[in-house]
């Protein structure tokens, strides 16, 4: 009697289990299939040798490794360290870690301002927010870039007021590219630290006040390490595609100053290196990964605390 | 008469909050005004036309662009969803099951992978299958974008069905519905405004890609975005402009509804 | 405080409130829920600022100082304890904040714990207490920085009544032994007579009365204060004569009782007067003040109630102790007659 309960109940269990699979089966599918599975080509890719019209050879070899780190002079067959791929990802990590900390240095007022207003009035502002994030990333770039040319509103108003003389040189620099990322990517770290901020107990900011806290004290000794999952995740969501950036770069960098995402597509042009720019990718994935996993190690540590 | 204290001031805050939301739209607002210039200066106005929506309009490139970026969003947009729904259906308001986190690993992964770096992979693969089938359609870029847009779409859903009362469904099959007939007369009508939110959400996601579509595009498969992009290394005039405000108007239209949409279910507990 | 007025709005929360709080002397605000106490209270705080009038601190006048900058703490009522930081981190966090060296810190939380009962707990994180362990690491960092006033708002409603019980002693005995003045909030009368050096009851923005426990309890001025504070009889009488704090007041039966009034108060005429359960005895017909029938009796083990319906319309709660077990000697429908003691019965302003 029991036993056969039991056993239906075994049996629905298992047929809802096998129902749920079937369910979800186009999604991962889809996903394994054009996302996610071509990954590991990569990596196949990455171990490969180069074709001489862009593709690879099907033999083994570590050339697209090797051509990461180091350089085989044409001629006499010399090695040297790469450089231009070390300043390269130096330079994206530089600008990618910058990009994060203007963000948080304009986002966290601004999902405070969001956190501290009515609350029939916070998704309206959140909506401010995010309106620029749902518009086409191509067109926020090519609007900064119709801002800060030489012959753009800013350089134009500049000289007519007579401030400067000659328009200043911004599009094609390192500024050009963090202002734009930070441009692109700020809702990004809004959005999360709204989240944390939004959760906060004022509370708590007045037992800081009643304490002899200054306005800085309970920001800085409350405020923040409360909000500081939010700080992290933020932080993430913004330096991992602005590490990868590639838009960007392209427009408001110039063909001069690359980021990782424009080495990448260097490699895959005609008669380019597909194994390196295969070993590249997967170098950025690692990268990306790393951080991930730093911030996953850090928020289950300060999660657990953060609202007790 | 001093105000009283306010223990969620900061200082400087509001200002640097409203300075952002000034930066955030002064871009967007600037292309959108100098598109309506008549003169061909991005910076000096000379008078309000319709000029370069005009020349964009009569820019045989152009609207193919936007033709082929319409029709490959609305279709990816359509499979994407239609995945997301079931798999969330799949991955929401069950015990936990073996294999439930790899779900949402998966379904979650587009959105950690650099996109550069996807964008690699289809074309290393699309590359080897377009060699093996000859075929060389927009089929790839549908299921690129699909593929992409299944995570976009599936937040929405599942935050609708999340909120939904179980006790309904319940309710229904008690009254011996099938499985079947409780999704379609009971689940399905209250997870209606989830999926067109997702929908909406997949199919803007979709219209803006450039990385992945530069990337997996046959010759002469330019979507708006890649158009763009291939203009803006040239002399822009202001007929970008005018493309990037046609754009941004359809954009933010969707998006709106979005907002209003996915207000209702907060209504709804109220 | 000196005529304080608060308004949100067109809503007026507190109303002319004027309070002396002598130093070192654990005050109470006692009032229903939403009679301004925690506004009150907030006002001293420096959360607020009142509308109109002053708060005086040692002649002072602080009530335009931010929180920050007034010598006042607060133990909130949810204890708000800082949740990333460990029980010594809150303690200390007072005076870290106002720049003390970290030596004058350390020693200080560790009398603290020792004060709260809580040695050895300093480096545990708070979210990892108990109810009563909060509440006392909430107390030790409100009265860390040794402020001139602790403010409590009803800190002990969050425990469970036993553990409230001990804290009760608990913040009594603190407060004694730091003679720091406490200025506590609470809704539950009896918490307020078992705590208090002084009690203020408020209703509806205002004070109705100031005074000792026993003062409230026994010689309350208003049916309010009466009512709210414990059970009560009220009784008509007209005043027959006033001598001295004395008057003589005829009840409705006739008989005559001598009773004190409240302060500033001539009573003549009409006047309504209340005893307490407890200053009443019951007893053979004619023996007392007041006659009746035995309505009910309502046993409690410590006390017995007897409601009786007495002649002329009314009903009159007498509480006798149970001194010895047994039957209480009386019975449902007896006549019975209700004796006053001397001095109990107490004249309300009208
Ligand atoms: N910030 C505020 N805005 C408007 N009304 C308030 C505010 N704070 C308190 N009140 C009102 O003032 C009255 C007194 O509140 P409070 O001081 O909290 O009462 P208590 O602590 O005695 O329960 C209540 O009716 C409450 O609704
Ligand atoms: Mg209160």
């Amino acid at each position: 009697m029991t036993l056969s309960a039991q056993d239906a109940t075994e049996q629905r269990q298992k047929k809802h289990v096998r129902d749920r699979w079937l369910l979800s089966a186009p999604a991962l599918i889809l996903i394994i299939a054009a996302s996610v599975g071509p990954l590991l080509i990569v990596v196949l890719y990455s171990f490969l040798a180069p074709g001489s019209y862009g593709d690879v050879k099907w033999e083994f070899s570590t050339e697209g490794w090797f051509n990461v780190l180091f350089t085989r002079d044409i001629f006499d067959d010399t090695v040297s360290l790469a450089d231009a791929h070390f300043s390269i990802f130096w330079r994206s990590i530089k600008l990618a870690f910058a990009t994060t900390v203007f963000c948080l240095i304009f986002g966290f007022p601004t999902a405070y301002f969001i956190a501290t207003r009515a609350p029939h009035n916070r998704s309206l502002w959140l909506f401010l927010i995010t309106i620029p994030f749902w518009t086409n990333m191509l067109i926020r770039t090519f609007a900064i870039q119709e801002v800060i040319r030489s012959e753009g509103i800013i350089n134009t108003l500049l000289m007519k007021i007579g401030i400067i003389s000659a328009p200043i040189q911004m599009m094609f620099t390192d500024f050009a590219i963090m202002l734009g990322m930070t441009y692109v990517f700020l809702p990004l770290m809004v959005l999360p630290l709204y989240a944390s901020l939004e959760k906060l107990d004022f509370r708590l900011i007045e037992a800081g006040y009643d304490l002899y806290a200054s306005r800085f004290g309970v920001l800085w000794r409350i405020i923040i390490p409360l909000v500081k999952p939010g700080i992290i995740a933020g932080s993430i969501l913004v330096f991992v595609p602005a590490l990868s950036s590639y838009v960007v770069p392209r427009v408001l960098g110039g063909g001069k100053n690359l980021m990782v995402g424009n080495l990448i597509e260097l490699q895959f042009g005609q008669g380019r290196n597909w194994p390196l720019g295969a070993a590249l990718s997967v170098t950025l994935v690692i990268i990306v990964l790393f951080a991930m996993l730093y911030y996953v190690r850090n928020a289950s540590k300060s999660g657990g605390s953060a609202h007790g | 008469m001093a105000k009283t204290f306010s223990i969620k001031r900061q200082p400087g805050f509001a200002t640097i909050a409203m300075f952002c939301f000034f930066l955030l739209y002064l871009p967007i607002a600037t292309l959108v005004v100098y598109s309506f210039n008549s003169g061909s200066s991005i910076a000096i106005w000379e008078g309000f036309s319709l000029r370069w929506f005009q020349s964009a309009w009569n820019n045989q490139q152009v609207i193919e662009a936007s033709v082929r970026s319409l029709q490959i969003a609305a279709v990816a947009a359509v499979i994407a969803t239609a995945c997301a729904t079931l798999a969330a259906i799949a991955t929401t308001r069950t015990a936990p099951y073996r294999g439930l986190t790899i779900k949402y690993s998966i379904i979650n992964m587009p959105l950690l992978v650099p996109e550069i770096v996807t964008a690699v992979a289809l074309l290393i693969l699309f590359s080897r299958v377009k060699v093996w089938t000859g075929y060389s359609g927009l089929g790839y870029l549908i299921v690129a974008h699909a593929a992409f847009c299944i995570p976009f779409a599936y937040m929405p859903i599942r935050a609708r069905l999340e909120s939904m009362d179980l006790s309904l469904e319940r309710a229904a099959s008690d009254l011996y519905a099938s499985s079947f007939q409780t999704f379609r007369y009971v689940t399905l009508p209250l997870l209606w405004p989830g999926i067109l939110a997702g929908l909406m959400l997949a199919f803007v996601i979709s219209l803006d890609d450039v990385v992945i579509t530069e990337f997996v595009k046959s010759g002469g498969q330019d979507t708006l975005p890649t158009y763009m992009l291939g203009q803006l290394r040239r002399v822009v005039t202001p007929e970008m402009n005018a493309i990037s405000t046609v754009f941004l108007v359809i954009s933010l239209a969707i998006v709106t509804l979005f907002f209003f949409l996915s207000r209702t279910p907060q209504k709804d507990n109220e | 405080m000196h005529g304080i007025k608060k308004w949100f709005g067109t809503f007026q929360a507190v109303d002319d409130v004027t309070l002396e709080i002598r130093s070192n002397e654990f005050f109470t605000l006692l009032g229903p829920s939403g009679c301004g106490k925690t506004t009150l209270l907030r006002m001293i705080a420096g959360f607020e600022l009142p509308t109109e009038g002053q708060v005086l601190l040692d002649g002072t006048d602080i009530s335009r100082l931010l929180p920050n900058q007034r010598p006042v703490n607060t133990v909130f009522q949810n204890y708000a304890l800082f949740p990333h930081l460990t029980v010594a981190e809150n303690i200390g966090f007072g005076l870290k904040m106002l720049g003390k060296p970290k030596s004058e810190i350390d020693s200080v939380v560790k009398d603290m714990l020792k004060l709260v009962h809580l040695e050895g707990r300093g480096n545990n994180p708070v979210t990892q207490l108990s109810g009563g362990q909060q509440q006392r690491v909430a107390l030790a960092r409100a009265l860390a920085p040794r402020p001139k006033v602790l403010l409590l708002d009803e800190p002990l409603s969050a425990l469970d009544l036993k553990l409230r019980k001990s804290m009760q002693m608990e913040l009594k005995r603190l407060q004694l032994e730091t003679g720091i003045t406490f200025v506590f909030v609470t809704h539950d009368q009896e918490e307020a007579l078992t705590m208090s050096d002084r009690i203020a009851v408020m209703s509806t923005g205002t004070v109705r009365q100031v005074g000792s426990p026993w003062d409230i309890y026994d010689r309350p001025a208003e049916r309010f204060v009466a009512d709210f504070i414990g059970e009560t009889n009220f009784l008509e009488a007209d005043v027959v004569s006033v001598s001295g704090d004395r008057a003589r007041v005829r009840l409705s039966s006739g008989a005559e009782i001598s009773a004190t009034y409240p302060d500033g108060v001539t009573p003549k005429g009409k006047v309504t007067i209340v005893v307490r359960p407890e200053h009443a005895r019951l007893g053979p017909p004619g023996s007392g003040v007041l006659e009746g029938v035995l309505d009910d009796i309502v046993y409690l083990g410590t006390d017995n109630h007897f409601h009786v319906k007495v002649d002329g319309g009314g009903t009159f709660i007498v509480r006798q102790q149970n001194a010895k077990s047994g039957p209480c000697g009386f019975s449902e429908q007896e006549r019975v007659s209700i004796a006053i003691n001397d001095d109990v019965a107490q004249i309300l302003r009208d």
